[in-house]
């Protein structure tokens, strides 16, 4: 079998925010080197502003590098987010004025799609996402949870060959982000694409990725790629697992000393 | 100041600077506009004379009496609406209307019924500004956390003291920002109605001198009415705005 | 009684007790100060048809239709270049502010020295009015846009003009919209207040020239329906506001 390929790829990417009106600049991220092979599922865990969400946003071609090479499908990616990627935002990007069939359908009408497969795809995403009951409803009588669904249900649609999540469940309690966990896993098996998920969450990056990449405080570096070796077919009862109280604790010994750093424990950290 | 201020007060400056230019270069005739350094003159001299003391007495007076009947009336109003649910949902469309309202229509009929005394001014400047203190005093008390009543049992606290030391404390800054929209309301409604018709005040004056052609004189009170609307005005906002921020509300 | 049916019926005791106030007022003052109710209806039923009310009203009308287009087209551009550019908004916004609460009425004079009595003066006025609230609310509406929404439309590969038709347009139109009806109720009251003022012709030179001439029935009949009119378009623009973005 061959090895798979790199779908994308950071090489030395460093992202430096200009100095603005009364502002030094901003050392976010980097140096960062990864190589996500294709079909793969990859977790992002780090403390508060270490730079998990710049680093995404380079990936996607939202923010430019300013330093390093960052190639999606062998093309540089510069400027513009390329064809194939999709990206689900920490905040709710759902649309108020829209129903929640108009949402999704949103990306897809502007691609030229004709009529019969926009509703196909659509109702396809709705139903896989479970929200078919509430295709005519708004986002404003949904819950926080199922408005990200939604933006989910409209990358979905777009058929993305790599799917970028930064923190979707942030602002959801820990029994229904396990749920939510499920839910992305499936997505995952069923699209076959190369999914990158940011998140704060140990148990969760530790449950739902192939490899788990932890990075330290800002400016953000990989300290530590962990290899989970999880079987495709996994859910969140994964956690009862032995091995999975490895995989976070191995993760908790790199970035117990970085998040205390980024909390502002400076002399702790040497302790 | 920060930068953004500087930008701001270079505006302003070459805004004024463009009218003085114009008018001491005759693109702008002088019957019509006069320089701004003549109409500062002109107040300096008015100033320092005396003159029109009395005119400014009784038109500042009579702004500060409607807006203290406003806000104290107000605040009672809001306090009694608030305790009685089923009559503050009666009277919302009113106040929702409220402002919609030219209410300026109604000075002459106030003038009708008192006469051409300080009186109508007086009920039109109160009328003006006594809804928007209503509203925040309603506002204001909604907002005070659930939360806060709860701690109040906590500590056995009695009603009067929650209301006193937890609930206007809590309400304090809505109740400011209703303090500041009826002052600013309660100029507007005394000017105004001054302008339209009085017997006596600055508005009188100001149109008299505008029906006389007496420029300096129109254009003195005029610089002298809006200094004072902006100094009271940005004053009362900028404390508003530092009250908010302290407490980490943002106001819409 | 439904809540709505017991809300409507607490409204309308209100306003009985309005028409009751004003007849006990009337009672006081007497005659030739307030008169009450009942006579100025049947007043007002027929001084509404005659040429006076309806010359005056369509003066004020005229007056006021200008006025609102200035104010909605000045209100939008600069709304929405100072939402758009940050320096300009940061600047500008506290001078809007300011103009804002000022009594605009002290500036008509000035407005009348260049205009003279002509309609385009008290146009001028309305608009001085109206313009401000629009550019407020337009600004904001801007600055308020989610960053997200954004960055979104950018993962979906929409064009610029995709992007402010099918995303920019939507969010801000609310705001938009309640400061377009702010605008409305305002530029109405500067145009008044000019008729008020200096004017030979409107419906508010008509109050005036009424109390001057102790016309109260006429006086009072036209403060009324103007009442009426302001509060019924209010109404129905939040309503129409209500119905087109009530999204829960």
């Amino acid at each position: 079998m061959t090895a798979p390929e790199v779908h994308a790829r950071l090489a030395g990417v460093t992202r430096v925010y200009p100095a603005t009106a009364g502002h030094q600049p901003v050392h976010a991220l980097g140096p960062i080197d990864l190589d996500l092979k294709r079909g793969e599922f990859f977790g992002v865990v780090g403390p508060s502003g270490c730079g998990k969400s710049t680093l995404l946003e380079v990936l996607a071609g939202l923010q430019p590098a300013t330093a390093g090479t960052v190639t999606f499908e062998g093309n540089r990616v510069a400027g513009d987010v390329p064809d194939g990627i999709g990206v689900v935002f920490q905040e709710d990007a759902s649309f108020p004025w829209l129903t929640v069939w108009d949402n999704t359908a949103f990306g897809l009408r502007r691609t030229g799609v004709d009529d019969t497969e926009v509703r196909r795809r659509v109702d396809d995403a709705l139903a896989f996402m479970g929200l078919k009951d509430f295709a005519r409803a708004y986002p404003a009588q949904l819950s926080g949870g199922m408005r990200q669904r939604v933006c989910i249900a409209r990358t979905l649609v777009l058929q993305p060959r790599l799917i970028l999540l930064d923190e979707p469940f942030g602002a959801l309690d820990a029994q229904t982000r396990l749920l939510m966990g499920d839910e992305v896993l499936r997505l995952w098996r069923r699209t076959g694409a190369t999914v990158l998920l940011i998140t704060h969450a140990l148990d969760e990056a530790a449950m739902l990725s192939d490899r788990i990449g932890a990075m330290s405080a800002r400016p953000g570096r990989f300290l530590d790629i962990v290899e989970t070796k999880w079987p495709r077919e996994r859910e969140s009862t994964i956690v009862s697992d032995p091995r999975f109280g490895e995989i976070t604790g191995r993760l908790w010994d790199n970035l117990r000393g970085e998040s205390m750093k980024s909390l502002g424990y400076a002399g702790m950290a040497a302790e | 100041m920060t930068r953004v201020g500087w930008i701001r007060l270079l505006v302003i400056v070459l805004a004024v600077g463009a009218l003085e230019l114009a008018c001491r270069a005759g693109f702008v005739d002088h019957r019509v506009v006069i320089a701004p350094s003549e109409m500062a003159a002109a107040l300096w001299r008015m100033i320092a004379a005396g003159q029109f003391t009395g005119e400014m007495t009784r038109t500042f007076g009579i702004v500060v009496a409607a807006v203290v009947i406003a806000i104290v009336l107000g605040f009672a109003l809001g306090l009694l609406i608030h305790a009685l649910p089923r009559v503050r949902e009666a009277l919302d469309p009113f106040f929702a209307t409220y402002y919609a309202v030219p209410i300026f229509i109604f000075y002459p009929v106030l003038v009708a019924i008192f006469g051409l005394s300080p009186v109508p001014i007086l009920l039109m400047g109160v009328a003006t500004a006594i809804v928007a203190m209503i509203i925040a005093t309603l506002n204001g008390l909604d907002r005070v956390p659930r939360v806060l009543t709860k701690v109040a049992r906590v500590h056995r606290m009695g009603a009067v003291e929650t209301a006193l030391k937890l609930k206007l404390p809590a309400a304090a800054p809505y109740l400011f920002t209703g303090v500041k929209l009826a002052t600013s309301y309660g100029f507007i409604g005394v000017i105004a109605s001054e302008f339209i018709l009085s017997p006596a005040g600055l508005g009188r004056v100001i149109s008299d001198a505008y029906a006389d052609f007496n420029n300096p004189r129109m254009y003195a009170l005029i610089l002298l009415l809006l200094i004072v609307a902006v100094v009271v005005n940005t004053g009362l906002h900028a404390w508003d705005q530092r009250w908010a921020e302290r407490r980490g509300i943002r106001k819409p | 009684m439904t809540a709505t049916a017991r809300r409507t019926t607490d409204t309308l005791i209100i306003l009985v007790v309005i028409l009751l106030a004003w007849q006990a007022l009337h009672h006081v003052v007497g005659e030739t100060a307030l008169p009450s109710p009942a006579p100025t209806l049947s007043y007002a039923a027929h001084f509404l048809f005659t040429a006076r009310f309806i010359d005056n009203a369509t003066a004020t009308l005229v007056c006021f239709a200008y006025a609102l287009a200035l104010s909605y087209a000045l209100g939008l551009a600069i709304g929405v270049w100072m939402g758009a550019h940050h320096l300009s908004g940061a600047v500008g916004e506290p001078i809007l502010i300011s103009l804002y609460t000022l009594p605009k009425i002290t500036l008509y004079p000035v407005v009348l020295l260049i205009f003279g009595l002509a309609l385009s003066g008290r146009v001028t006025f309305g608009a001085m009015h109206g313009v401000l609230p629009v550019a407020l609310l337009t600004m904001n509406a801007i600055r308020n846009i989610p960053p997200v929404y954004l960055k979104a439309a950018r993962t979906m590969h929409l064009s610029k003009a995709q992007t402010v038709f099918s995303v920019l347009l939507p969010a801000t139109l609310p705001e938009v919209v309640a400061g377009l009806r702010i605008g409305f109720t305002l530029t109405l009251l500067g145009v008044l207040l000019a008729e008020m003022f200096a004017a030979k012709e409107g419906l508010g030179f008509l109050i005036v020239n009424a109390m001057q001439l102790v016309q109260n029935e006429e006086m009072i009949t036209v403060a009324v329906v103007l009442f009426a009119f302001a509060a019924a378009a209010n109404a129905l623009l939040l309503w129409m506001e209500h119905r087109w973005f009530q999204r829960t």
